[in-house]
């Protein structure tokens, strides 16, 4: 009895099942707040995206600019902007989620533009020779034309915020990365493990169901191959 | 004095600019840190991604390397490092190399398939070997497609770099990390300017040096552009 405690105390397993039991309401926590952060994130970030990537299009003077701004926010380091977002807004879930939102902006505004440029010329025209008025002919023809890039961007700031979510766990918040961090400061491999693995899960899962729900808006593309 | 004037306090501070604690050395480690690591990184990826894409093989691994890799948290790679070899240099180069290994990959496949069947066709017509097929007309055209993944892996690499300072390595990241851990918001604040305006210098150099490498005859061409948004992926 004694030397297999011994050897419990000095090796370290990946996985402590034993851990994992009786941490359950803990992990559960860490993946809600994992899922809710990600979800802000990426609601917000569309709602900025929308109209920037529209007006990008639209007035291609503006491409620049929007393009070098959020380009620097996406080139930034996560950590480094947090930290300069931590004078002003403190350690706190505001901070985690501009940060959050920054990086999702160039890749949403960037497909919204790719796919609304991809609209064939002839389409447009057509739903302009039916009587189509601009905002309807963007609401009801360009739009659900592009939906397949779009849905794309959306899929790639999804798995990127996923994993940027869990480097909020430096500054307070974190989901699945507080494991991660708990499992580094307390040198304690199952936290780890099992926060890497949930956050890895959860990021296929975001893909393939939003891939889904890709497939389910637009029956016309199927069949074919989508980005 | 407001906030604004206690940074740049700090950055007049001489002792900030001295010794092994201060910003050159810690700007040497940033970078000799990314380097090495992203050297490594390209001589196991380039040779796989390059080969890949000349026998048009394994497309679905090379793309899906990527995929997985934006998947996995590069903060989880660095703590799992720490766990395989302890603190130190070595669990932030491990880290950093896997994280720099998918783009290129994917990208320099990606950069090899796109040349053109015809343009391979006419130069094995002209009785080119398929070594000078590859050294001569597959590689100088996807060049530009091979600098974009080193591209992204370096501005990844030098990004994630700033975290080594959690697993007891130097580098840019240690204003931070410290600042944090001391409550100095100043000493945060200027390090995460330090990092940001060295991640900021890193892809606008690396964006020049891959127009440069863009052999004559290809530029102006919308491939460029095409490059740029096969490259994304986040740190």
């Amino acid at each position: 009895m004694l030397a297999t405690g011994v050897v419990g105390a000095v090796e370290d397993p990946w996985i402590r099942w034993s851990w994992i039991s009786g941490h359950i309401p803990v992990i559960r926590d860490a993946l809600t707040q994992h899922i809710e952060l990600t979800v802000i994130a990426v609601g917000i970030g569309l709602l900025i995206a929308i109209p920037l990537g529209l007006l990008a299009w639209r007035l291609r003077l503006l491409r620049g600019p929007v393009f070098s701004v959020t380009g620097i926010l996406y080139t930034i380091p996560s950590l480094a902007l947090f930290a300069i977002l931590i004078p002003f807004t403190g350690l706190t879930v505001l901070t985690a989620e501009i940060g959050l939102v920054s990086y999702t902006l160039l890749i949403l505004i960037r497909n919204i533009v790719v796919g609304m440029d991809a609209v064939p010329l002839d389409v447009r025209e057509a739903a302009r020779g039916m009587g189509y008025r601009a905002l309807a002919e963007v609401l009801r023809v360009d739009l659900p034309l592009a939906l397949p890039a779009i849905m794309a961007g959306i899929r790639i700031a999804t798995v990127t915020t996923i994993g940027l979510v869990t480097v909020t766990a430096l500054i307070g918040e974190g989901g699945l990365g507080s494991l991660i961090l708990d499992g580094l400061i307390r040198d304690f491999k199952t936290p780890l493990v099992v926060g890497t693995l949930l956050s890895v899960v959860l990021a296929i899962v975001a893909d393939v169901s939003l891939s889904g729900v890709q497939r389910l808006l637009t029956p016309w593309s199927r069949g074919r191959s989508t980005a | 004095m407001s906030f604004i004037g206690q940074v740049l306090q700090w950055f007049l501070d001489g002792s900030h600019w001295q010794g092994d604690f201060g910003i050159p050395n810690r700007l040497f480690e940033h970078v000799s840190m990314s380097v090495e690591s992203l050297v490594a990184a390209a001589l196991i990826a380039l040779p796989i991604g390059v080969t890949l894409g000349h026998i048009g093989r394994g497309g679905n691994l090379a793309i899906n390397v990527s995929n997985v890799g934006r998947a996995v948290p590069s903060f989880a790679l660095l703590v799992i490092a720490v766990q395989l070899v302890g603190i130190g240099f070595w669990p932030a180069f491990i880290a950093l190399v896997a994280l720099g290994i998918p783009p290129i990959v994917t990208n320099s496949y990606i950069g090899m398939r796109e040349v053109d069947a015809d343009v391979r066709e006419a130069a094995k017509g002209m009785g080119m070997r398929d070594r000078a097929v590859l050294w001569q007309v597959e590689l100088p055209i996807a060049a530009p497609f091979l600098m974009a993944g080193v591209r992204t892996s370096a501005v990844n690499i030098v990004a994630t770099a700033t975290l080594a300072a959690l697993v007891a390595w130097g580098g840019l990241g240690r204003f931070i990390v410290d600042g944090l851990a001391q409550r100095d918001t100043v000493q945060l604040f200027a390090g995460a300017l330090l990092v940001a305006l060295l991640s900021v210098a890193v892809e606008l150099s690396l964006t020049a040096l891959q127009r440069i490498t863009t052999s004559r005859g290809l530029r102006n061409e919308t491939s460029i552009q095409e490059v740029r948004s096969t490259s994304l992926s986040a740190a």
